[in-house]
C-alpha cells in the first residue's frame, strides 16, 4: 500500500502546475507553430498558407525596422545598465555614511510597473510642460523634443529604461563583489597595488561570470521590452520606436493577422532561444566558477 | 542562477561588522565620491517623487513652463478629479483581486510542484522538469496570440480568469521552490512517514512550515509580477469596468477625459505604485532577493 501511495503522491502534487501549463503553456506554444503557417481572421477559420508568413516577414519593412529599433535599444541598454551598475556595485561596496538608504534609491526604480515608468517617463520628457524642458529653459538652454523627434524618441526610450535597470544590475554585482576572498584584495594591497590594479587584475577577472550572466539576462529583457514603449511613445513617432513585441500586438491586435503574428513571434522565440542557450552556458560556467 | 539568488541576500544590507574605523577613514576624496553618489541617488528617485508632486499640483501648475519642484499650493484635487470621473475605486479592487487570487494560487501550485520534483523519484520526472523548464525559455509574448484563442475558447475574455488562470502556471516559481526543497533532510520526511502521516500531511505540517523564506520570496515575486502585468490583461479584458490598474492608466494619457489630464494621471499612478513601495519598504531583504532571482527568465 505504501508503495502505490509514494507513486501516487508526486503525481498529486504536480498536477495542479501540470494542468495550468499544458493549457496555457504547452498547448499555445504548439498552436503558435501550427498558426505562423497560416492565415487567420481573429474569430476565423485558419486556412494554410505553407511558409507564406515568413516569405511576407522577408519583404515586410515594418518588420525589419523593428527588428532593427530592437537592436539598437537593446545596444543602448545593455552596456549602459552594466557599467553604471558596476560603477555603483564597487563604490557602494564600502563602508560610507548612508550607504543602505543610497544603496535602496538605486534599486528603488525596480519597483515600479512599465506602465507607470511609462507614464511618468512620458511627463518628465513632456516637451511643453515637461519639469526636464522646464529646467533647461530655466537655465536658458533650448527645450528639447524628446518624445516628438523621430531622432530623439529612442534615446528617450532608452534613459526611461536604463533607469529602471541600473539598480538591478548593481544589486547582482554587490552580490558578487562580496564574495570576492578580502585576504586576496588585502594580498595585492599589501604588494602595493593601486585600486585601479587591484580591480583590473584581481576582481574584473572574478566578476567575469557574474558580467555574462548578466549580459545574458539583459540582452533577454530588452529585447522583450514593451509595456513602457508602447505607452511611452507608442512605438513612434512614426515607427521610430516601434520594437518586435509591440509589432507582434500590432499584427494581432490592430490589423488581426493572427497567424502572420504567429510567425513572428516564432521567429522571435528563435532568437530568445539562441540567448537562453547561451545563457544555460553561463550558469553552469558560473556554478563551476563558484 | 541558485547562486545567484544566495548572493544578492546581502547586498542591501550594511554587513555587520562595517567598522567603525573604517567609517572614520572618510577622507576628503571619497567625500566628493559619497556627494556624487548621493546626488545619482537623488535623481534616480527624482521621478517617484515627481509622481508624488505631480499628483499634488493644481492643473495650472502643471499646465506651466516654470520650473518646480514643489507645488506653490498642494491640492487633493486630483485625487478627487480622478475618482469623480472615472471608475478608479474599480481598478483598485480589480487588481487586489487578481494580483490576489493569482499569487496564492501561483504560489500553492509552485509550493506542490516544487516538493514533488525536490522530494519524489518518479518516472518522467527528469523529462517533465525539463517541460515545465522549456516554458521559461519560451516567454509569454511569443504565444500571445495562441493564448489569447484559448482565453476566448473558454468563453474567459473579459473576466479576471482571462488574467488570472493563463498566468497561474510559473515554472520560474515552481524552480525556486524546488532549489529551496532540496534541503529539507529526506529523514525527517521518511520518519513522519514511518508515523503513518499522510501525504498531505507531511507537506502541511513539516514541508511547508520548513518553507516560510521561499513563500516570502514567492508570495512577493508573484505579487508584483501581477500587480505590474500589462500585455496579457491589455489583451484579455476590454470594459472600462474590468480594468486593472496599469492597463487602465496606459489609456489615459491621450485620451483627453481630464481637463489638466497630469494630476489625475500622476495619482492613479500614485496609487498604483504605493503598495509596491511599501512592500519594498517593509521587505526589502527579500524583496531584493526576489528581483534578483528573476535573473533566470
Amino acid at each position: 500500500m505504501s508503495t502505490t501511495r509514494s507513486r501516487l503522491a508526486p503525481w498529486l502534487f504536480v498536477s495542479p502546475g501540470l494542468v495550468l501549463l499544458i493549457v496555457f503553456s504547452f498547448v499555445p506554444i504548439v498552436a503558435a507553430v501550427v498558426l505562423s503557417f497560416q492565415q487567420v481572421a481573429v474569430f476565423g477559420q485558419g486556412t494554410w498558407v505553407g511558409g507564406g508568413n515568413y516569405a511576407q516577414m522577408a519583404g515586410d519593412p515594418l518588420f525589419w525596422t523593428s527588428i532593427g529599433n530592437t537592436a539598437v535599444f537593446t545596444i543602448g541598454t545593455v552596456p549602459t545598465s552594466m557599467a553604471i551598475g558596476l560603477l555603483l556595485a564597487v563604490l557602494l561596496n564600502r563602508a560610507m555614511p548612508g550607504r543602505a538608504l543610497i544603496r535602496a534609491l538605486f534599486f528603488l526604480p525596480m519597483v515600479a510597473a512599465g506602465v507607470v515608468v511609462a507614464v511618468i517617463m512620458a511627463w518628465i520628457f513632456n516637451g511643453d510642460y515637461g519639469v526636464l524642458n522646464n529646467l533647461l529653459a530655466a537655465l536658458g538652454l533650448p527645450r528639447v523634443p524628446w518624445l516628438t523627434s523621430p531622432d530623439v524618441a529612442m534615446l528617450t526610450f532608452v534613459l526611461a529604461v536604463v533607469w529602471t535597470r541600473i539598480g538591478f544590475c548593481m544589486v547582482i554585482y554587490l552580490g558578487a563583489l562580496q564574495a570576492v576572498p578580502p585576504e586576496l584584495v588585502e594580498a595585492m594591497t599589501v604588494d602595493g597595488a593601486g585600486r585601479w590594479t587591484r580591480f583590473r587584475r584581481l576582481i574584473w577577472p572574478l566578476l567575469r561570470p557574474t558580467t555574462f550572466v548578466l549580459l545574458v539576462v539583459n540582452v533577454v529583457f530588452s529585447l522583450q521590452v514593451f509595456d513602457i514603449v508602447y505607452v511611452l511613445t507608442g512605438g513612434g513617432p512614426g515607427f521610430a520606436t516601434t520594437v518586435l513585441i509591440q509589432y507582434i500586438f500590432r499584427t494581432a491586435f490592430t490589423n488581426g493577422e493572427m497567424g502572420y503574428a504567429s510567425a513572428i513571434g516564432v521567429v522571435f522565440a528563435l532568437i530568445l532561444l539562441g540567448f537562453t542557450a547561451l545563457q544555460w552556458r553561463a550558469n553552469r560556467r558560473a556554478e563551476e566558477v563558484a | 542562477m541558485t547562486s545567484l539568488v544566495h548572493d544578492t541576500r546581502p547586498a542591501l544590507e550594511a554587513p555587520a561588522a562595517a567598522p567603525a574605523a573604517r567609517r572614520s577613514r572618510m577622507t576628503p576624496g571619497r567625500w566628493v565620491v559619497w556627494a556624487l553618489l548621493v546626488g545619482g541617488a537623488l535623481v534616480m528617485a527624482f521621478p517617484v517623487y515627481w509622481i508624488l508632486v505631480t499628483a499634488l499640483t493644481p492643473g495650472g501648475q502643471s499646465r506651466s513652463g516654470e520650473f518646480y519642484l514643489w507645488p506653490s499650493e498642494p491640492t487633493l484635487a486630483n485625487f478627487a478629479e480622478a475618482f469623480a470621473s472615472q471608475p478608479v475605486g474599480r481598478w483598485i479592487v480589480n487588481s487586489i483581486v487578481i494580483a490576489g487570487i493569482g499569487t496564492a494560487i501561483t504560489v500553492i501550485v509552485a509550493l506542490m510542484a516544487g516538493y514533488a520534483f525536490a522530494k519524489f523519484s518518479f518516472r518522467g520526472r527528469g523529462v517533465l522538469f525539463g517541460a515545465f523548464l522549456v516554458t521559461i525559455v519560451v516567454p509569454a509574448q511569443v504565444t500571445l496570440v495562441p493564448s489569447f484563442l484559448v482565453v476566448v475558447d473558454l468563453h474567459l475574455v473579459d473576466t479576471i480568469w482571462a488574467v488570472i488562470l493563463p498566468r497561474a502556471g510559473d515554472a520560474i516559481a515552481v524552480f525556486i521552490a524546488r532549489q529551496f526543497m532540496l534541503k529539507i533532510p529526506d529523514a525527517l520526511l521518511e520518519a513522519a512517514r514511518i508515523d503513518g502521516a499522510g501525504e498531505l500531511a507531511i507537506f502541511r505540517r513539516i514541508v511547508l512550515p520548513m518553507s516560510g523564506p521561499l513563500v516570502g520570496v514567492l508570495v512577493i515575486l508573484a505579487f508584483m509580477g501581477k500587480w505590474n502585468d500589462f500585455l496579457w490583461p491589455l489583451v484579455t479584458l476590454q470594459g472600462t469596468e474590468n480594468l486593472t490598474l496599469p492597463v487602465a492608466l496606459s489609456s489615459m494619457q491621450s485620451s483627453g477625459i481630464f481637463d489638466n489630464p497630469w494630476g489625475p494621471i500622476m495619482a492613479i499612478a500614485f496609487l498604483s505604485l504605493l503598495p509596491l513601495l511599501v512592500v519594498f519598504l517593509v521587505f526589502q531583504r527579500t524583496f531584493v532577493q526576489g528581483i534578483a532571482s528573476t535573473g533566470l527568465k
